[in-house]
């Protein structure tokens, strides 16, 4: 059907932008701009090209699909592309969230525009590789890679701390993945290839299983982030651009949990099942803990990216549930916070850009002054809270009801965060929203412009209509997720049995 | 008896033949016409440099032997002796500035460095521990000239007779262990060596641990460093990016090819040594060069790491392994020559500044050269998708396969403290505020950075080749 590679068109389309906007030359007010442009409409052509994915995309197939293959490196390494259920919805969150990025960029960033458009096109490159990989070493090769950009974003469009929490940023995540690349290295031997479907298939003894489960286990639980590896993500988060913060709320964040749905349950199901407790208890404390951590938060930043940490354990908890219900749902939930978070981050750069501070208590009243700044803002704040009717409760509910039935003090636990969720996120609204408009340099703020409202808009759209109508995205999922779950579930069963019988 | 009795072929040596002459020639050609032809000798030592590199590459492809054994020209020391005439003629061509200076017009240059490079070839086609000892000296012998090549400077003569009397010590070492080898085993060749130890003697490991020193000193492996970092700042820059690409490619092919080829019957023995010598090596120059300023003593530090790093790949002791090891030799030539000809290109008003400091800011004074050092810099830690990413996964893969996990995570663990100092000079570069301007970059350097920096950030696109030439070579050792 396809006669082109469509993937890798996809995958590489954003890096050649960033080569044309490297030629365009010049540090003038004319070349920013075109570089905006570029960005912009790379981003969005690349948008239009995964559409076509979408599209030509079975969802009856658990398969994977767009399968590209060709000689890469010798014996068993492969240059190999591919979708299926569980990834195209990653990847279709990072065509559509790149533009937002770039407009939510357009006048916030003056110095050195050229750089920091190439910087998210390689980025953009860079991510949806890692959701389309199928060899292991070409997958270490884009999850590694987008460090580079993401520790530069930082680093130079950064706040005052950028220093700092680039390092942090690097150095945490490289130290994670380091060990996860000798277990990428111990399954080469074992299976005599690094091809993913392949390794799906292949037995792995239950020793390396625990040792090779670990291994990733650092890399993911450090993207992730989960408690207590998570102390990166807050310094990140206030010290990055805007834009950078969405990148890494929406998008890199979940490659920690794509890697627990793609890696980890598939070719580990013994170990995972036998960690589970592990991940039950890690991602409790950190709903609960980050989500009294956040009740406590002086920065908006800060506020959501400890939110953010909550919102991920649910995530964790639902994929080592290993039923449909907790796996479908973890999924959800990671594309429901790809935008609400990514959204809420949009909406402090907005007053940000105004105010330039990120302090709570600098704010108060602005519904005064923007009425559709505050209607946008309670949205993604409902949707945060997991209000029914929003895109977050379908994803927590989901969740919570997967780990039910699997462990009901986990279930129980996980629970509280729903009330303290409302906690914050409510807290948060109400200091920055409502209340008298007294501060002198609240009184001439101005409301959304056209260009805000187009970054905002759609986001409020599709949180809303994911919250009455999931099925888009479950359904994209649902066959990818009950071959998951089926093959986890006969693996883990069988091992059972067996103990049973001696 | 007539050389053409079989076994004393001349055809496998006329690559080093030509050098040798060539060399002569050009001794010759200076000594007669003056310091004038300084340009001339230069200019003439490159194109020498890349004939032999085609009579090389010309080569018949398989093993062949002349000389009674005692010289050996596979498809391994094919590859390495390409490796550093390319090191030895890039250096070459990098020195062209250093060398133009009325005060420094020294013609001889050129020729230690291509007597230096026959050493190297005779080092990486050696034998027997007879071809193997001059091979190395004739190498050394020259090395220690160019050390102080800069005669005018203190710190350069410093350099030169630091590196002189240690490396005399190490060859001290390195004799007084082949004669222990050749006492207890009766001969000098490896084939005969090979033959001979088939079980461990305590005679022998003696011998075979002075070896290995004076192997390790050769390619500056933890404890035999000491040198490095002083000699790295005390030589003149173009030399200092000699010492770190091709007499490290020859000593790490003696180095492979003396363990895997004399002593495969006790792997047990020396793998216990290079074991400890990577992990030292590694965590040494991770953690030591976080605290230097200036880039050569840094670069010091980094190429002691380095070695560590090819060491894991000796150390497992398979053909993985001496793959690994040709691939991170390769790819540390290319980024170590990339990174030396930032260094050269980094000049105020004329003057050379080596202080990490100097480089504040070069991200908005000079992209181009910034954004090449980054990616450099991101490849010497490792980070994919560059090339430094293959080089680990390659010594990384044998190291697991032979089940060295303590060695493996270790060593990814020490890159990462690693990963620390090369992010430190991205940040200088990228995140503070520039230090002025610095002058034009000079055309030879230009040409030297870009092909090292393309192979560097595209390498993913060719690895392929890559890897088949480095496997098809690290199988003619076995």
């Amino acid at each position: 059907m396809t006669t082109w590679p469509i993937l890798s068109v996809t995958t590489f389309l954003p890096a050649v932008g960033a080569l044309i906007v490297y030629l365009s030359r010049g540090d003038d007010e004319a070349s920013r701009r075109n570089s905006r442009w570029i960005a912009l409409w790379t981003t969005l052509i690349t948008f239009a090209v995964s559409v076509i994915l979408v599209m030509r995309f079975d969802p009856n197939s658990a398969d994977f699909q767009f399968v590209e293959k060709a000689n890469w490196l010798a014996t068993g390494i492969t240059y190999h592309m591919g979708v299926d259920g569980i990834s195209l919805p990653l990847v279709i969150l990072t065509t559509a969230v790149m533009p937002f990025c770039i407009i939510a960029s357009w006048k916030a960033i003056t110095n050195r525009v050229r750089e920091y458009m190439m910087a998210f096109l390689i980025l953009e490159t860079l991510m949806i590789g890692t959701f389309s990989a199928l060899d292991l070493v070409l997958f270490y090769l884009f999850f590694e890679g987008g460090l580079i950009p993401m520790f530069l974003i930082i680093g130079v469009w950064g706040g005052p701390r950028r220093v700092y929490a680039s390092f942090k940023f690097f150095l945490y995540t490289l130290l994670g993945s380091v060990l996860m690349l000798l277990a990428i290295m111990a399954l080469y031997w074992n299976g005599g290839t690094t091809d993913i479907p392949t390794l799906m298939h292949t037995a792995v003894p239950r020793s390396l299983q625990t040792w090779a489960w670990l291994a990733f286990f650092a890399s993911f639980a450090v993207k992730m982030p989960m408690w207590p590896v998570h102390t990166w993500l807050p310094d990140a988060h206030v010290e990055a651009p805007t834009a950078g913060s969405v990148v890494l709320a929406a998008i890199l964040l979940k490659m920690g949990g794509y890697g627990f749905l793609r890696f980890s349950l598939p070719m580990f199901p013994l170990a995972s099942h036998d960690f589970a407790p592990l991940i039950f208890t890690l991602s409790a404390i950190a709903i609960i803990y980050t989500s009294l951590v956040a009740l406590m938060q002086e920065d908006m930043k800060k506020l959501i990216a400890y939110s953010s940490v909550a919102h991920m354990g649910f995530v964790t908890m639902g994929i080592f549930a290993g039923t449909m219900q907790g796996v479908a749902g973890g999924m959800f939930q990671m594309i429901s916070h790809g935008i609400v978070s990514g959204a809420l981050f949009l909406c402090v750069g907005i007053v940000y850009d105004r105010l330039h501070t990120r302090e709570i208590a600098a704010y108060g009243g602005l519904v005064n002054r923007m009425p559709l700044y505050a209607m946008t803002f309670m949205v993604f704040t409902m949707a945060n809270v997991g209000l029914p009717g929003t895109s977050g409760f379908v994803g927590e509910f989901m969740t919570l009801l997967g780990t039910f039935k699997v462990s009901i003090p986990t279930a129980f636990f996980a629970t509280f965060g729903v009330i303290l969720s409302a906690g914050y996120a409510l807290w948060l609204y109400r200091k920055v929203v409502f209340g008298a408009l007294v501060k002198p340099s609240l009184m001439s703020m101005k409301d959304l412009t056209l260009r805000e409202c187009v970054t905002l808009f759609p986001m409020v759209a599709l949180t809303i209509l994911f919250g009455v109508w999931p099925k888009p995205v479950l359904d994209m999922s649902a066959a990818s997720v009950q071959q998951l779950v089926n093959n986890y579930n006969t693996a883990v069963t069988a091992v059972k049995a067996a103990a049973l019988l001696q | 008896m007539s050389f053409s009795t079989a076994g004393y072929q001349l055809a496998p040596v006329l690559p080093e033949l030509v050098l040798a002459v060539g060399a002569m020639a050009l001794l010759m050609l200076g000594a007669y016409r003056g310091q004038e032809t300084t340009r001339t000798v230069t200019s003439l030592a490159v194109l020498l440099l890349v004939v032999v590199g085609v009579l090389v590459y010309a080569q018949p492809a398989g093993k062949q032997v002349t000389f009674g054994g005692s010289f050996i020209v596979d498809d391994f020391a094919r590859f390495m002796k390409i490796l550093s005439l390319i090191g030895s003629a890039v250096t070459l061509v990098l020195s062209t500035e250093f060398l133009s200076d009325p005060s420094r017009r020294i013609f001889e240059y050129a020729i230690l460095v291509l007597l230096s490079t026959l050493g190297m070839m005779v080092l990486i086609s050696a034998g027997d521990l007879i071809s193997l000892y001059l091979g190395l000296e004739l190498m050394s012998l020259a090395l220690y000239v160019v050390a102080s090549s800069n005669r005018d400077n203190a710190k350069s003569t410093e350099a030169g007779l630091k590196y002189f009397v240690l490396g005399a010590l190490s060859s001290g070492m390195l004799l007084y262990g082949s004669s222990l080898v050749y006492g207890f085993t009766g001969t000098v060749s490896f084939t005969g060596i090979a033959a001979a130890v088939t079980a461990s003697n305590i005679g022998l490991v003696f011998g075979l641990v002075f070896l290995l020193a004076g192997l390790c000193f050769k390619v500056s492996a933890v404890p035999f460093h000491m040198w490095t970092p002083d000699v790295y700042e005390g030589a003149p820059t173009p030399v200092t990016a000699f010492f770190a690409s091709a007499p490290k490619v020859a000593a790490l092919a003696v180095f492979t090819r003396v363990t895997l080829t004399a002593f495969p019957g006790i792997v047990s023995q020396w793998q216990q040594i290079l074991v400890f010598v990577a992990i030292a090596s590694m965590a040494l120059g991770s953690f030591a060069a976080i605290g230097q300023s200036n880039i050569k003593r840094l670069m010091a530090y980094s190429s002691i790491g380095h070695m560590g790093f090819a060491l894991v790949g000796l150390a497992s002791g398979t053909v993985e392994g001496a793959q690994g090891v040709l691939m991170y030799i390769v790819i540390y030539v290319a980024m170590t020559l990339g990174s030396f000809s930032i260094i050269l290109a980094m000049k105020r008003n004329g003057q050379a500044v080596e202080q990490i400091s100097d480089f504040a800011g070069l991200s908005r004074t000079n992209p181009l050269l910034a954004f090449m050092f980054a990616m450099l810099l991101f490849s010497l830690a490792g980070i994919p998708p560059l090339a430094g990413f293959f080089a680990k996964w390659y010594v990384f893969v044998a190291a697991i396969k032979a089940n060295l996990f303590t060695l493996a995570v270790i060593g990814v663990l020490s890159s990462v403290v690693g990963a620390y100092y090369y992010l430190a000079i991205v940040k200088t570069m990228y995140f503070d505020e520039p230090a002025g301007q610095v002058d034009p970059v000079r055309v030879e350097v230009k040409t030297v950075l870009a092909v090292a920096g393309l192979f560097n950030i595209l390498f993913a696109l060719f690895a392929g080749p890559v890897v088949s030439v480095a496997s098809a070579a690290a199988k003619s050792l076995f």
